[in-house]
């Protein structure tokens, strides 16, 4: 039992963070989304670091690590709330590699893990998929329509830049008509590489509700009102104990959710509902308490912890948000509890 | 990360199963006093078997438990529904501070008395003017010749009825700022000094007191940790307060949501999506509650201490519970609320679980102020 990342693993976080507080601080962040804009040469850099293909299988160009990897770079990229493609590409990746054949693999995982040819999945009906996660520059889209998965190649599926209250993300409506070739399906395990996509997208949502969290306190400590600082006062301090409270119960549900997907398989599907549950409601919760704490600043486009409550929005709800995950997890529970029972 | 259990753990974990299994007491009689004798016998099995107080140094009769193993102890007892040890405050509390402060002569006398179970331990702290405050305690011991005279009331006292020694703190210098003027007991219960007042709770038991001292009597040699370091040695027990328990109330937080879970299901009630929401929403706060304890876990074992998320486990505890038994009771119909249904007592006993051990509020301002780093409540 030990429930902490090897060394190598908090080498990366370490390096993750340093990286990104040059590279994605928040004045480059206020810029990308003020312009609605990626800066390009920041997604460069994270592919020539290799960040990529960090958990794509070596024989496809990556670097073979885990999910737990994949997830630390989630969590540190939500941390900065950097702009660019890289959740999308690597829940892509996820699908793919997961869930696709060897000739899938071959034939995408390489720009994947490269960052040269990127990926995107999102939830599709009829067809169409509304608000895709930078689609509009990637090569390959996974739609995932109830319990199966499609792989569309970009040309063959009309993508339509949609804004969304989200400007740090570019967003496309994807529909695929039917006339056209329609894509090719993943005819693996679809539910299994999806969890493992909840996973990482659930890190993104810890590392912005680790982040808004600070920023919280920090404002707490500094601003004065009657003499005092505002964190002296218990609405306030017991406000951001509530907001620790949060982020630290996702951040157990997340952590364990990428150690199932990566150790054992036979927990990753409750681990993951559990994980995306938690880290919606974490981001959700803690970036709207940090604008409160924030105060009338806070309601302001100049403050910038508004960026982080939009994009807790939008993933949020991205791969069905929480209400989803609540049900499947007591419809597993309650499964394996009859299993158990008629045993 | 390895969240799997290594060999001598999982061997821990199947004998200590194996052994609950040959040995399990059965149900617990209704009836408090009753209740109280079923558990100290079950806890001089235990003891008989070397399996009372495992998280003790084996110098002192225990089994040198890890604390994963003190883990899995909890847990195992947790998932066979066997009971706590009749003297829970003893091997939790008493024991581990006569470890650390006791000298050679009191960690001879007391422990292993403890640990049987022969001799039971309650915790005078609390008074009805020093709650959360309990720093400002009023309660006075005074010299006579080799002895002290202790007069006061204490408050909130569990088992204090069948108790032989209780865990004593008083005033003993009254000019002193007043985390310095405390001193530290060992107070002998059965005495004219000492009155034992049942204080009956919202379930209607009586599993605390009120406790009067009128000249009780402690021979110096009782003082535990030194004259006036009262207040550093109650830390101790505190400390000690919250460790360790939260895997085995999670454990029994699990067991009831897996039988409100079945039962619902039987009943169809599950088909209902609010009900499964809320039962989900439950499953998810019950199994963050386990992972965030094994996380303080590993942080106490690799840097001596839990990270910020140790402080969390008994908020998260206290809340789930208290929200699984309210909605248990509503979710299951009112006839949960009748005489011989279990919810409708394990929902009012649960009002309680965010006060004892340390109320939520004083656990967010511990948090704000040494976790956070928030300046000092106003």
């Amino acid at each position: 039992m030990n429930f902490d990342f090897t060394e190598d693993q908090h080498e990366i976080k370490r390096t993750a963070r340093e990286l990104l507080a040059k590279r994605s601080g928040l004045e480059q962040l206020r810029e990308a989304a003020e312009g609605e804009a990626y800066d390009e040469s920041l997604f460069s850099e994270l592919r020539e670091l290799g960040w990529t293909g960090i958990a794509i299988d070596e024989q496809y160009g990556g670097a073979g690590l885990g999910v737990v990897e994949l997830m630390i770079l989630c969590e540190e990229l939500g941390y900065a709330l950097a702009a660019s493609p890289f959740l999308a590409n690597a829940l892509g990746g996820l699908m793919i590699e997961h869930a696709g054949s060897d000739e899938q693999c071959a034939k995408w995982l390489p720009g994947i893990a490269s960052g040269e040819a990127t990926a995107t999945v999102a939830f599709a009906s009829g067809g169409t998929a509304e608000v895709v996660p930078d689609a509009d520059g990637a090569a390959v889209i996974v739609l995932i329509e109830g319990d199966s998965a499609t792989l569309v190649a970009r040309g063959e599926a009309e993508v339509e830049p949609v804004s969304t209250i989200d400007p740090t993300r570019r967003y496309a409506r994807v529909s695929v008509s039917a006339s056209a070739s329609g894509g090719e399906a993943l005819s693996g395990d679809v539910a299994s590489a999806l969890a493992r996509a909840e996973v990482a997208l659930s890190a993104e949502m810890v590392g912005i509700a680790q982040r808004t969290q600070e920023m919280a306190i920090e404002y707490a400590k500094e601003r004065k009102q009657f003499d005092t600082p505002i964190g002296a006062f218990q609405a306030i301090s017991h406000r951001c104990a509530q907001m620790l409270f949060d982020t630290e119960g996702a951040r157990s549900a997340t952590y364990f959710g990428g150690w199932a997907a990566d150790a054992d398989e036979s927990q990753l599907a409750l681990a993951s509902a559990i994980a995306k549950a938690a880290a919606c409601e974490a981001a959700l919760s803690v970036t709207a308490s940090s604008i409160q704490v924030h105060g009338g600043i806070g309601f302001t486009w100049e403050a910038n912890v508004h960026w982080f409550f939009k994009r807790a929005q939008l993933d949020a709800a991205m791969l069905g948000g929480a209400s989803k995950q609540r049900a499947r997890v007591t419809a597993l529970t309650a499964a394996s509890l009859a299993v158990a029972g008629a045993s | 990360m390895d969240l799997t259990f290594n060999e001598s753990e999982s061997a821990f974990r199947n004998e200590l199963r194996a052994w609950i299994q040959a040995n399990h007491p059965g149900d617990e009689p209704a009836g408090e006093d009753d209740g109280y004798a079923f558990r100290r016998d079950w806890q001089r099995q235990l003891y008989e078997a070397g399996w009372a107080a495992v998280h003790w140094p084996t110098e002192y009769g225990g089994r040198d438990a890890t604390l994963v193993e003190a883990a899995i102890f909890n847990e195992e007892l947790a998932r066979a529904r066997a009971p706590f040890p009749a003297n829970v405050l003893g091997l939790l509390l008493a024991g581990p501070t006569l470890m650390t402060w006791g000298d050679d002569q009191q960690k001879q006398r007391y422990l292993d008395p403890i640990m049987s179970g022969e001799e039971i331990w309650c915790q005078g702290f609390s008074e009805p003017e020093a709650g959360s405050d309990f720093a400002s305690l009023k309660s006075k011991a005074v010299r006579d010749g080799d002895d002290w005279l202790v007069t006061g009331q204490k408050v909130w006292t569990s088992g204090a009825q069948y108790s032989k020694w209780c865990m004593f703190v008083a005033r003993t210098d009254f000019d002193a700022p007043k985390h310095k003027g405390l001193t530290y007991f060992i107070l002998d219960m059965e005495q004219e000094g000492v009155e034992v007042r049942p204080l009956r709770q919202i379930t209607g038991d009586a599993e605390f007191n009120e406790l009067f001292l009128e000249n009780a009597r402690i021979p110096a040699a009782n003082v535990l940790g030194g004259e006036g370091n009262g207040w550093t040695v109650a830390l101790t027990t505190l400390m000690n307060e919250r460790a360790g328990l939260a895997f085995g109330l999670q454990v029994a937080m699990k067991v009831a949501l897996d039988e409100l879970t079945e039962e619902l299901a039987a009943s169809g009630k599950l088909d209902d999506p609010m009900i499964a929401d809320e039962l989900g929403s439950l499953h998810i706060k019950c199994e963050i509650l386990r992972l965030t304890a094994y996380r303080g876990l590993t942080a106490t074992m690799k840097y001596g201490q839990p990270g910020p998320e140790g402080s969390l486990t008994k908020w998260m505890w206290s809340q789930g519970n208290q929200e699984l038994m309210q909605f248990a009771t509503q979710a299951l119909g009112v006839q949960s609320l009748a005489g011989g249904s279990s919810w409708g007592r394990a929902m009012l006993r649960s009002r309680g679980n965010s006060i004892e051990g340390g109320t939520t509020e004083v656990l967010k301002n511990i948090i704000a102020e040494r976790v956070l780093g928030l300046p000092r409540k106003k």
